[in-house]
């Protein structure tokens, strides 16, 4: 196929000025078009994306409420009733106890899982599609089935504890078993999900390292440790990174799991930061949410940038 | 040649673990079928039932009296149907002009682009809770629509399928055609575009179906999404499970249905979009 122009002198203009304003057209679609085409995304995250995280900062160091049009500059006020604030302190505990509950197990076990059905194997699909149902469910399916399977007096997974002689546990009262309870849950929607993310990272590892490792007599295992995993890193980085992202963030699980109260449980046993920050929502402290949420970013960047460093410097050794 | 599976032993425990993740995968979403098939005092017997039962048609009955289940089915379609157009429409104009349009700074947006996706999206909840009062958008669907119309994730998305399936030389061929830049869009980029378009969409639309808290925070009971309709149920003073989980059922079968017809297609496209290289 011919890549330059060929010459077509009938399609000259007669004159001059129309041969320049044809130029200038198309110059002035070759240069602004760009622009013009990445411009809907760029308004839209700089209105709904930028600007309300810039603005929280704002309002953050503002007396704040929905209530009333004046809002009373009050400095670092808010930051410093926040750090002596119990409530934050707690919250704070039951977010980084849920997050590593519910990551760390599911994460090993992703990485298994893909490594499991990176082989020939039959019903592939089969395997794929009903790995990836549980993160098709909507999170308040997830927590109102769960709910049910986690009752105290009728649920299912009670009952099969029964077997085994131990008494009927209420979940959603201590701090330990609702942890586990929300863990399960989070776990339950995204294992599948970050499973398939690693079999394609997997699949994309050349076939003769394999090839060369069983001839040296490698067992599956030490494959997996010493060629899957290293080979795979810059994945499983960003799947650690977003991973932890998500966890500091977990709002809908325990909200629906204590039927709607923003506390978290009457003793505020799995109330989480964005829980904390949704009730002090509801009680038009938008002032103090604010700050909240200023302090909540600044432990999202901490805790994914030490897991960044912590995942890329393990080397092979991560198992 | 792909890893060997070993003598029989090894290939029986491979498929029997997965086989039981499978089951665990499965086995919450039927039981929530078992359970809003009966009447909500059969939760009570022991053992517990494990069966279908035949109460599902007075629940699903019971469920439309108690919450405006047929206007939240009605906004859910049309809010993850015209967000799932908008961001496939906007991520492939915005795909195209970075995988194959040079212009200056491109590379700092494409950054700019990539870090956006990592940004927390709650942080900003209590700012866009209170541009949406000044809009007076609060309660309406404009509030979900409008912040969703295109994202980082499927202008990254579009950017990496482009730059890889669309053939420099095509746009080359059309601009000696005479073709303007919006022409080469439509009749060149747009037919290309395509199949990861749809899964784009798919993708989508499943997360704005799923989505659940930025509309519990500005919407109302009275005229809410699918998931706050559940919710709202789920949050009865008493908790009647066999109404809740028929409600569940109801608003996740489509999904599971689309899901079951095209799992291939977007488990494909999942793959896709998770190499980054």
């Amino acid at each position: 196929m011919a890549t330059r122009a060929p010459d077509r002198p009938t399609a000259v203009p007669r004159h001059r000025s129309e041969r320049f304003s044809r130029q200038l057209a198309y110059r002035l679609d070759v240069k602004a078009s760009p622009y013009a085409y990445v411009m809907p995304f760029l308004l839209v995250f700089c209105a709904f994306g930028l600007f309300p995280l810039v603005y929280t900062a704002w309002v953050s160091l503002h007396e704040w409420t929905l209530l009333s049009d004046v809002h009373k500059f009050v400095g670092l006020d808010n930051f410093a009733f926040l750090l002596g604030d119990e409530y934050f302190w707690n919250a704070t505990f039951n977010t980084v106890s849920i997050g590593l509950v519910s990551t760390v197990p599911q994460l090993l076990l992703a990485i298994w899982l893909a490594h499991l059905l990176n082989r020939p194997l039959r019903a592939q699909t089969l395997f794929r599609v009903t790995l990836l149902l549980p993160n098709v469910t909507s999170v308040v399916a997830v927590v109102v089935i769960f709910s049910q399977l986690f009752g105290r007096d009728y649920g299912l997974i009670n009952w099969v504890l029964s077997w085994f002689g131990v008494g009927a546990i209420d979940w959603n009262a201590g701090t330990a078993s609702s942890h586990v309870a929300i863990s399960t849950m989070i776990m339950w929607r995204w294992t599948g999900y970050n499973a398939l993310i690693f079999l394609a990272a997997m699949q994309a590892v050349p076939r003769d390292l394999y090839e060369a490792a069983t001839i040296d007599g490698a067992s599956g295992f030490t494959q997996l440790r010493k060629i899957t995993i290293p080979m795979i890193k810059p994945t499983i980085v960003f799947v650690v990174v977003t991973s932890t992202i998500g966890a500091m963030q977990v709002v809908a699980e325990p909200l629906l799991f204590g039927t709607y109260s923003p506390t978290g449980g009457p003793d505020r046993q799995y109330q989480t930061l964005s829980l904390f920050i949704y009730e002090n929502f509801a009680k038009l402290d938008f002032g103090y949410a604010s700050a909240i949420s200023w302090m909540m970013f600044v432990f999202i960047v901490i805790a994914a940038g030490v897991n960044y460093l912590l995942t890329r410097r393990s080397g092979g050794n991560l198992t | 040649m792909i890893p060997r599976l070993g003598p029989g032993k090894a290939r029986t425990l491979t498929y029997l673990t997965l086989i039981a993740v499978v089951f665990f995968s499965a086995l919450p979403l039927y039981y929530s079928v078992v359970v809003a098939s009966r009447d909500n005092s059969a939760l009570a017997d022991v053992p517990p039932p494990l069966w279908p039962g035949g109460n599902f048609v007075a629940n699903v009955e019971k469920v439309f009296d108690t919450v405006p289940f047929a206007l939240a089915l009605l906004n859910s379609v049309l809010v993850a149907g015209s967000i799932a157009i908008a961001v496939m429409f906007f991520s492939t104009l915005a795909g195209f002009a970075f995988a194959k349009l040079r212009f200056r700074g491109r590379n700092a947006l494409l950054l700019i682009t990539v870090a956006t996706m990592m940004v927390p999206t709650q942080l900003g909840i209590i700012p866009l809770y209170l541009i949406m009062v000044k809009l007076e958008w609060t309660g309406s669907m404009y509030a979900l629509i409008v912040p969703a119309l295109v994202n980082a994730f499927g202008v990254f998305f579009m950017t990496q399928f482009l730059s890889r399936a669309l053939p420099t030389e095509l746009l080359e061929a059309g601009r000696v055609d005479g073709c303007t830049t919006w022409g080469l869009f439509w009749h060149v980029v747009l037919p290309v575009a395509r199949p990861a378009a749809a899964v784009l969409g798919m993708l989508t639309f499943m997360s704005a179906w799923n989505d659940y808290f930025w509309p519990l925070v500005v919407l109302t009971p009275e005229n809410p999404t699918v998931q706050v309709a559940l919710s709202t149920l789920a949050a009865g003073y008493v908790s009647d499970y066999a109404l809740s989980l028929t409600g569940t059922t109801l608003g996740t079968l489509p999904l599971v249905i689309v899901f079951a017809l095209l799992g291939k297609q977007i488990i494909g496209g999942i793959m896709q979009g998770a190499v980054k290289g």
